[in-house]
């Protein structure tokens, strides 16, 4: 049953591009979202056919046929249903379902869309394949697939340059990340001589302990890239330039998220090496506070959510590393949700106010948009983690299992990002929704088509914490036992009922920082801001003064803020991999003067080949 | 006088050569026809030859359940499913490439009925060398398919283009050609035969400890040399670098059904001898002649990825990236076991498929002749002509190796191969080089999905043969992706590996 | 392998003599003989006419056409002579196998023909 999961999709996606001109209206919109839908029911029934079993007996392999046979190397078309492949499909085709049918508002009057709900009808696909696969190969089918259509759909508006250049960007990182992946998979093969879950993770511990460190580190080289990771960060901000549903969906709720996936699936390698999960560990949580410094320093409304969703994922990883893999899954299921709905908020308000993102050019929405402006508070209150929200649950749940597994130090920078995610989910809506309003055309609340799902996500934030509720032994962590152990328990560190104060203060410490600077009056910010930038209007400057007169008032951290968003994000990262392109490039352009045209050259370079070879034998002989 | 039955000469069996005789026969018929009735006979001939290439392919397939004798013609002919798979290979692109041809010479002006003649004559030279159990009858095969791809690429030779493409073509050919020859002579005197098992058997000897008497002691040493230099004779057949300079310039010269049908013929067609010689004759030297092969892999990847970046010509784009195919064919040849030749046989099936039609739709958006060759006649090209650009998308997928497409499939076989071996580095730079190929198959899609095209129109002149010609091998990209079981089960038979290879306890 | 190469001694052995004998006559020659050039003594050819024009010069390709046939039936003809001496033990199947052969190059013959390559004009 579970490889019907990914059919519904694939079938709409085959329609779309073979008929697509035919669909008129939004009727392909709902054509996609029926079938995402009808993935979601069949998803579901494969829930309720797990829960009627007994929990170790929790798990599904359904062969379809044998995919490649040659020689020893056999990998077949094999699908699995357990628990944590369930509850990623469920998120991806529910989460998928809603943000699809806000789509069908937010792309109205798209002359392509039909191929826009074509493209997103073969990414749930192959996203689903990603999540549903049973062996490694299948696996990274949908992993590539799923990139491609991100990268398709980020350059869905290719009129504009920038995104076409940043659809081939996130292209070309990500690729890096798969490579490594590739690598992995083929160590993992030769090592093991097959490549099904089953047999790789039930031998995974008696591996020696370099090649699992080596196999655990090449799939984290490819989960960083997928997932917008330090080193192969730069992509996610860029990539915002595709249509918001695109961001919410892809680049929020899912395919970044898919490297938690690959991680917590393959938990078992993870288990076997100390190595590999400290690493996984310190790239989460680098990447969780870097994430959240950029985030700060951000004006443009959805660049401001990506680097906080490349924190959040940050968080994600962080649990994955300190052997908390459940919990890491309950954080992609609540942050798929509140960040779902916080896109989408972003989305109504971009599309209210004709396509402005820039949130020095909003504020006071919420009066325009009131609907919305509740809709959005209610993510934020979620993904900040302040009680009852969803987020609360589950980030914080993160930060005490770092405390409780005895990793103190980490736990501490942990409560930094804590902080840090109350402080930019705030100022964002500070800016947005509250004070004066600074637009430049009349805005106008978003149709029902757009705010029904958003209210069904707010409503899913306000829930979702319940999966983890202590009192019931939190659901979904009981529920992936089987596949992936508990987190650590009470017993080293402070008290669960401290950790539980000690973060929620903090959060609340963050909320109170941005309401301070940019939602209490008591600071005319924008005011402020604007005679700086008048001092010195030198392009970038004007954007970063900002943070220089934030470090006065509100300390070293938007000092630092900055210095990650300019020196590190776009100075080292990204010159690396324009270099590493540039590199390439150059050694094209020198190559290609050989081809002279010139046969005698030929003939030369012919000669030198036959030197080689003969310099090779005479050396064997 | 001696009576008539008294001297011995081997048993004529001809029926493993029938595809052959077949393709030969129709080619002769051609040119009678041409010769005898000129004018305007380009339907007709083409048709004929379309028959013919089908009578030599169901010939072919018949061969598959050959219960007569494995080595016929005095040694020279091998008659086993290798050589199967490889002509029905052949013919494949030989049939494509007919429909392409006549479509472009019925538009350029260019027809003359010798074309479809060389065509025949090529094809048949690419199908003989794969059954070759001998290398006289491989250096003839390779004779007589080259010589007639030299013609077929100044076939337009007003165009100064395609003139100097034959001519460089043909004179490096002939020193590449001068090699190999040099390497038949060398390994005649290393061994004292010419026959593939016989050379191996006879390396067997002085590898053994003990030797019998009586026997012309063979030279290891003159026999690497030897293989080495008919190495680099198939090295310059299927573009391994450095011996690769000719294809850029040849391909991007000759006409672009011809460049199709080379660049997918010649090189399933040298590479199945490639892979003959030295798993059969120079199988016992096995682990002299590997290291030298992953060097020449590494470096033909590499060169033939990163230089096809600089390029701003589609064909030549396409050309360099056939370079770099056949560095990924060449890994698994390098992996040395009979996994590899079966990665090897089902990458080579793959990449013919998918160049041929990767070519034949440039054909059909230069329209007439060599026009709109640029990647800027690319814009828009999905929104002008679904069809064309969509087909097109997806073979730069497979030869990007993205899934689920079948040079995915095919790239991950080939690599688990050399995985298999042991070759780590190798297979580092391949993936690497894979990296890079993915760029600029990438950009081209870049082009035709995401810019604004400068004009509206469809490219002109498609008609159901030439949608069929390309439509088939696109859906076969899929097929192959998503049930390359087809292909690995018919792979799967030992004896599809070539006849006598391997059996020297490897 | 050494008593293989060794073998081939002889004949490196004769090479070196003979590149030897040359080289040391020329020396000899250019040593011993005087040198006093005068400009009849500089030009070509010392008697008759003086070479005109480039010396790259285009041949028509008819000749290469000719020279081509020629080969072909050369080839042929060497062919059939000791097929001639044989063909009587070797029985019916290789008189077939010839006039198959013959035929072929017959077709290419007409060929030529039609394609009026027989024409010199």
């Amino acid at each position: 049953m579970i490889a019907l999961v990914p059919l519904f999709p694939l079938a709409a996606a085959a329609i779309l591009l073979s008929t697509g001109r035919r669909w008129r209206g939004a009727s392909a919109g709902w054509l996609a979202s029926f079938a995402v839908a009808a993935s979601f029911a069949v998803a579901l029934a494969e829930l309720s056919s797990l829960l009627s079993k007994a929990a170790p007996a929790r798990h599904v392999i359904t062969t379809l046929y044998r995919w490649v046979a040659v020689g020893g190397f056999s990998v077949d078309i094999s699908f699995r249903a357990d628990p944590l492949s369930s509850v990623m499909t469920l998120v991806v085709s529910g989460v998928g379902l809603l943000i699809f049918v806000y789509a069908i508002g937010y792309m109205r009057g798209d002359p392509r869309f039909p191929r826009f709900f074509a493209h997103m009808s073969l990414f749930v696909f192959f996203m689903l394949v990603l999540v549903t696969a049973e062996n490694f190969l299948l696996l990274y089918v949908g992993w590539e697939g799923v990139g491609l259509c991100s990268y398709l759909l980020i350059g869905f508006w290719f009129e504009r340059p920038s995104a076409a250049a940043a659809a081939k960007k996130a292209f070309v990182v990500t690729r890096i990340g798969d490579t490594a992946f590739l690598l992995g998979i083929l160590l993992i093969w030769a090592k093991v001589h097959s490549l099904d879950f089953e047999v790789v993770f039930h031998q995974a511990p008696a591996l020696a302990g370099g090649t699992v460190t080596a196999i655990a580190l090449l799939l984290l080289g490819g989960a960083v890239g997928k997932s917008a990771q330090l080193p192969l960060s730069t992509w996610l901000p860029d990539a915002m330039e595709g249509p918001t549903p695109v961001s919410a969906l892809i680049h929020a709720a899912t395919m970044v998220t898919a490297g938690v996936y690959l991680v917590v699936r393959a938990h078992a390698i993870y288990a076997a090496t100390s190595a590999g999960t400290e690493a996984v560990a310190l790239v989460g949580l680098i990447t969780a506070l870097y994430g959240g410094l950029s985030a700060i320093a951000q004006d443009d409304i959805k660049r401001a959510l990506a680097y906080s969703t490349m924190s959040q994922i940050g968080f994600m990883f962080f649990g994955a590393g300190i052997g908390a893999p459940s919990l890491a899954i309950f954080l992609l299921v609540t942050h798929a949700i509140y960040k779902a709905l916080l896109f989408m908020g972003a989305g109504s308000v971009i599309h209210g106010l004709h396509d402005e993102q820039d949130m020095m050019k909003m504020g006071g929405m919420r009066r325009a948009m009131p609907l919305t402006g509740v809709l959005w508070i209610a993510g934020a209150w979620a993904i900040s983690g302040i009680p009852p929200f969803a987020g609360f649950f589950s980030k914080d749940e993160i930060i005490s299992a770092a405390s409780l597994s005895g990793h103190t130090v980490m736990w501490g920078f942990a409560l930094v990002g804590a902080v840090l995610t109350a402080v930019y989910a705030w100022r964002a809506t500070f800016m947005t929704f509250f004070g004066e309003t600074r637009v430049e055309r009349e805005p106008h609340e978003s149709p029902a088509v757009m705010t029904g799902p958003m209210t069904l996500l707010a409503i899913g934030a306000l829930l979702a914490g319940l999966l983890g509720l202590k009192a019931t032994g939190g659901v979904l962590v009981r529920f992936l036992q089987p596949v992936v152990g508990l987190p650590p328990q009470a017993g080293q560190g402070l008290s669960e009922s401290g950790l539980t104060v000690i973060s929620t203060v903090l959060a609340l410490v963050g909320f109170v920082v941005a309401w301070f600077v940019y939602g209490s009056g008591r600071f005319d910010w924008v005011a402020l801001r604007v005679r700086l930038a008048g001092l010195k209007r030198a392009g970038m400057s004007a954007f970063y003064l900002d943070d220089v007169y934030a470090t006065v008032i509100g300390g070293p951290a938007k000092l630092a803020a900055a210095f990650t968003a300019f020196a590190i994000d776009l100075r080292i990262i990204d010159g690396i991999v324009t270099w590493m392109a540039r590199g390439v490039g150059m050694a094209a352009v020198y190559g290609r003067r050989v081809q002279s045209g010139l046969v005698r050259t030929y003939a030369l370079v012919f000669l030198v080949g036959v030197v080689g070879v003969l310099w090779y034998v005479a050396v064997k002989i | 006088m001696i009576p008539a039955a008294t001297l011995p000469h081997p048993p004529l069996v001809f029926g493993p050569l029938s595809p052959e005789l077949v393709l030969v026969g129709a080619g002769l018929l051609v040119m009678l026809i041409d010769a005898l009735r000129p004018g305007n006979t380009g339907r007709f001939l083409a048709s004929l030859t379309f028959a013919g290439i089908v009578a030599a392919g169901i010939a072919a397939a018949l061969l598959w359940n050959w219960h007569g004798p494995t080595l016929v013609l005095g040694g020279m002919i091998a008659a086993d499913r290798y050589s199967v798979f490889f002509r029905l290979v052949i013919l494949v692109v030989a049939a494509i490439a007919v429909v392409l041809s006549q479509h472009y010479l019925e538009r350029s002006g260019e027809y003359r009925g010798e074309y479809y003649a060389l065509l025949l004559f090529a094809t048949a030279g690419m199908t003989l060398i794969t059954a070759s159990a001998d290398l006289i009858m491989v250096f003839l095969a390779l004779e007589i398919l080259s010589l007639s791809l030299y013609l077929m690429t100044g076939f337009s030779f007003r165009r100064l283009a395609s003139a100097e493409a034959a001519m460089k073509y043909f004179l490096l050919g002939a020193f590449s050609s001068a090699f190999f020859l040099f390497g038949l002579a060398l390994a005649y005197g290393a061994t004292g035969t010419t026959n593939l098992a016989g050379i191996a058997t006879r390396l067997l000897f002085t590898l053994a400890p003990t030797q019998p008497r009586g026997v012309l002691l063979p030279s290891p040493a003159l026999a690497l040399v030897a293989a080495a230099f008919l190495g680099i004779g198939f090295a310059f057949k299927v573009s391994v670098v450095p011996f690769h300079m000719w294809t850029p310039d040849a391909y991007q010269g000759a006409p672009t059904p011809v460049t199709a049908f080379m660049s997918a013929g010649t090189k399933v067609a040298a590479f199945a001898a490639f892979l003959r010689v030295y798993t059969v004759a120079f199988g016992p030297l096995t682990n002299d002649w590997r290291p030298i092969l992953v060097v020449l892999a590494a470096l033909t990847m590499v060169v033939g990825s990163v230089l096809a970046i600089a390029q701003r010509d589609v064909k030549r784009m396409l050309a360099y990236s056939s370079v770099a195919h056949a560095g990924f064919i060449l890994t698994a040849v390098a992996a040395g076991t009979a996994e590899g030749v079966r990665d090897a046989m089902f990458y080579l099936a793959v990449y013919a498929v998918t160049i041929v039609a990767a070519f034949g739709i440039v054909m059909l958006v230069s329209v007439r002749g060599e026009r709109n060759l640029s990647l800027d006649d690319y814009r828009g090209l999905a929104r002008r002509s679904p069809f064309l650009g969509g087909g097109l998308a997806v073979l730069l997928l497979s030869m990007a190796g993205i899934p689920p497409t079948s040079g995915f499939v095919a790239k991950v076989a080939v690599f688990s191969a050399a995985v298999r071996a042991g070759f780590w580095p190798l297979v580092l730079v391949a993936v690497l080089a894979s990296v890079v190929a993915a760029f600029f198959y990438l950009r081209l899609i870049v082009v035709m999905y995401m810019r604004e095209p400068e004009v509206a129109a469809a490219p002109a002149g498609e008609t159901v043969l030439t949608r069929l010609a390309v439509g088939l091998p696109v859906a076969a990209t899929v097929l192959l992706g998503v049930l390359p079981g087809v292909l690995f089960d018919v792979l799967a038979h030992p004896s599809v590996l070539p006849l006598g290879g391997f059996g020297f306890g490897l | 392998m050494e008593s293989y190469f060794q073998s081939y001694g002889v004949l490196l052995g004769l090479l070196v003599a003979g590149v030897g004998l040359v080289a040391v006559a020329f020396v000899a020659a250019r040593v011993i003989a005087p040198h006093r050039p005068s400009p009849s003594k500089l030009t070509t050819y010392e008697c008759g006419m003086d070479p005109v024009g480039e010396g790259w010069s285009q041949t028509q390709i008819r000749y290469y056409i000719y020279a081509f046939l020629f080969v072909i039936f050369d080839v042929e003809s060497v062919f059939l002579f000791p097929w001639a001496t044989a063909f009587v033990r070797l029985g019916m199947q290789a008189v077939v196998e010839m006039v198959v052969f013959v035929v072929i190059l017959a077709v290419g013959l007409l060929y030529a023909y039609r394609k009026k390559v027989l024409q010199w004009a």
